[in-house]
């Protein structure tokens, strides 16, 4: 079991295929995808990886994160995310993730936070039919109908369909395939949509309904890994590496000289 | 730009570059040579007709070409960069003062005539000719150097064909639509 990616979710948009099929798609961003932590058996009790992505503020992250970014020594991270791995799939604290952790017609499983409805009809959050438009019917068009029985339960069951908060939930859609990565721009082009509106980060992570393909790289796409393609990104990374270190061993500096200015 | 955007103009870049667009307007005649997979085979479907739309909108963009097809009317969205055109042919040049010529879906016949486009400029070089057909033909021919008409004659025979079994098709679709 591989660890997930964080992405940020762009927009959608459409490509076409060789044959000339249309293809409706959600570009995905990955940003700075990096392990920040990891949790082992030995010591958590399970394995799995955290993973960051994005670039916050120093002055936005409170004083416990900074040392957490500290430890880890990695800039401070957005979006945190746990993903379960097997324990010959974990990573090493700092690695980068990239684009290409996923192949081309790979399928993988999406999970966000569904754009939020506020308070939901019956009809728009259960697909009830709502009543007639005509026959008698005054006002009600919209409304679900009866909500159980007579005197006899005397009551509602639990768990009875009716209107109410709708979205702003966690949502995985299953079984998304990967139709092209870019490694340069960290982009991800998945089939269909993915909850979420624009700008909100996702977790993808491997399909868990659909074999892996044998070409997925593994432990992980890994930014200066084994792969060919990554010559001048070593350099990069050290670069980013000793930012990320110096970040973090600003920040509580600053956190100090704050106080003292309260004092 | 954004990335999406970016996406997009790559992506058109890459399709222009295998199909390139003709430079077409509404009030224009076009042949659509439209590929179209028939069970194993594929074939390809011209489709002849007068733009009477165009929407720009980046990848997205379209056009709507109307036809008389079987004393019906029949008009079909094509996909502009859609790789399933193998090639748009621009037959005619038509002066109209519209963009979108929806007006024309009420009109039959002679009404629904559009008068060739008469490039000026190029009609004052050659004064005092019966120039305007010659020259607005040649002006389609310029356009279109790029876009042989080396497999013409071909064609030509497959397009009764495809037309007969395509009006049916639509004709059918029509009926859909008024209903």
């Amino acid at each position: 079991m591989r660890s997930g990616l964080i992405a940020q979710k762009l927009g959608m948009t459409r490509v076409f295929t060789d044959d000339g099929e249309h293809v409706s798609v959600t570009v995905l961003k990955i940003d700075d995808c990096q392990v920040v932590d990891v949790r082992t058996p030995e010591k958590n009790g399970y394995a799995a990886v955290q993973v960051g992505a994005g670039t916050a503020k120093v002055k936005n992250v409170t004083k416990p994160m900074r040392g957490h970014y500290a430890r880890s020594k990695v800039g401070p991270k957005r979006k945190l995310a746990e993903f379960r791995v097997s324990e010959d799939a974990m990573l090493n604290v700092g690695d980068e993730l990239t684009a290409d952790h996923f192949v081309t017609g790979q399928m993988v499983d999406i999970a966000g936070t569904s754009i939020g409805k506020g308070f939901a009809g019956g009809m728009k959050r259960h697909n009830f039919r709502g009543l007639e438009a005509t026959h008698g019917v005054s006002i009600s068009h919209r409304s679900h109908g009866s909500t159980g029985n007579s005197q006899d339960p005397g009551k509602v069951f639990k768990g009875k369909k009716m209107a109410g908060h709708m979205g702003a939930e966690r949502v995985t859609v299953q079984n998304l395939s990967i139709i092209r990565t870019d490694v340069d721009q960290g982009l991800i082009l998945v089939r269909g949509s993915v909850p979420g509106h624009k700008g909100c980060w996702v977790e993808i992570s491997d399909a868990v309904k659909a074999s892996l393909p044998e070409d997925v790289p593994f432990p992980a796409g890994v930014r200066g890994g084994s792969e060919p393609a990554a010559e001048e990104e070593p350099a990069e990374i050290i670069a980013e590496e000793a930012v990320a270190e110096d970040a973090p061993a600003d920040s509580p500096d600053a956190a100090e000289d704050n106080d003292e200015k309260k004092e | 730009m954004n990335v999406i955007e970016q996406i997009e103009k790559g992506e058109i870049e890459r399709l222009v570059a295998e199909r390139p667009v003709p430079e077409f307007a509404p009030g224009d005649t076009v042949r659509v040579h439209y590929k179209v997979v028939e069970g194993a085979r594929e074939r390809v479907q011209v489709y002849e007709g007068v733009v009477i739309a165009r929407t720009a909108k980046a990848l997205n963009s379209s056009f709507t070409v109307r036809k008389i097809s079987y004393g019906e009317g029949v008009e079909r969205v094509f996909p502009l960069y859609s790789p399933r055109i193998e090639k748009i042919e621009v037959v005619r040049r038509g002066a109209v003062r519209r963009a979108k010529l929806y007006y024309l879906r009420s009109r039959r016949g002679k009404s629904a005539r559009i008068a060739e486009k008469v490039d000026r400029r190029f009609a004052a070089a050659t004064v005092g000719k019966d120039a305007s057909p010659a020259t607005a033909a040649e002006a389609v021919e310029m356009q279109d150097e790029a876009m042989e008409q080396a497999a013409h004659a071909e064609e030509e025979t497959e397009t009764t064909d495809a037309e007969a079994t395509e009006a049916t098709a639509e004709d059918n679709s029509e009926d859909k639509r008024d209903s």
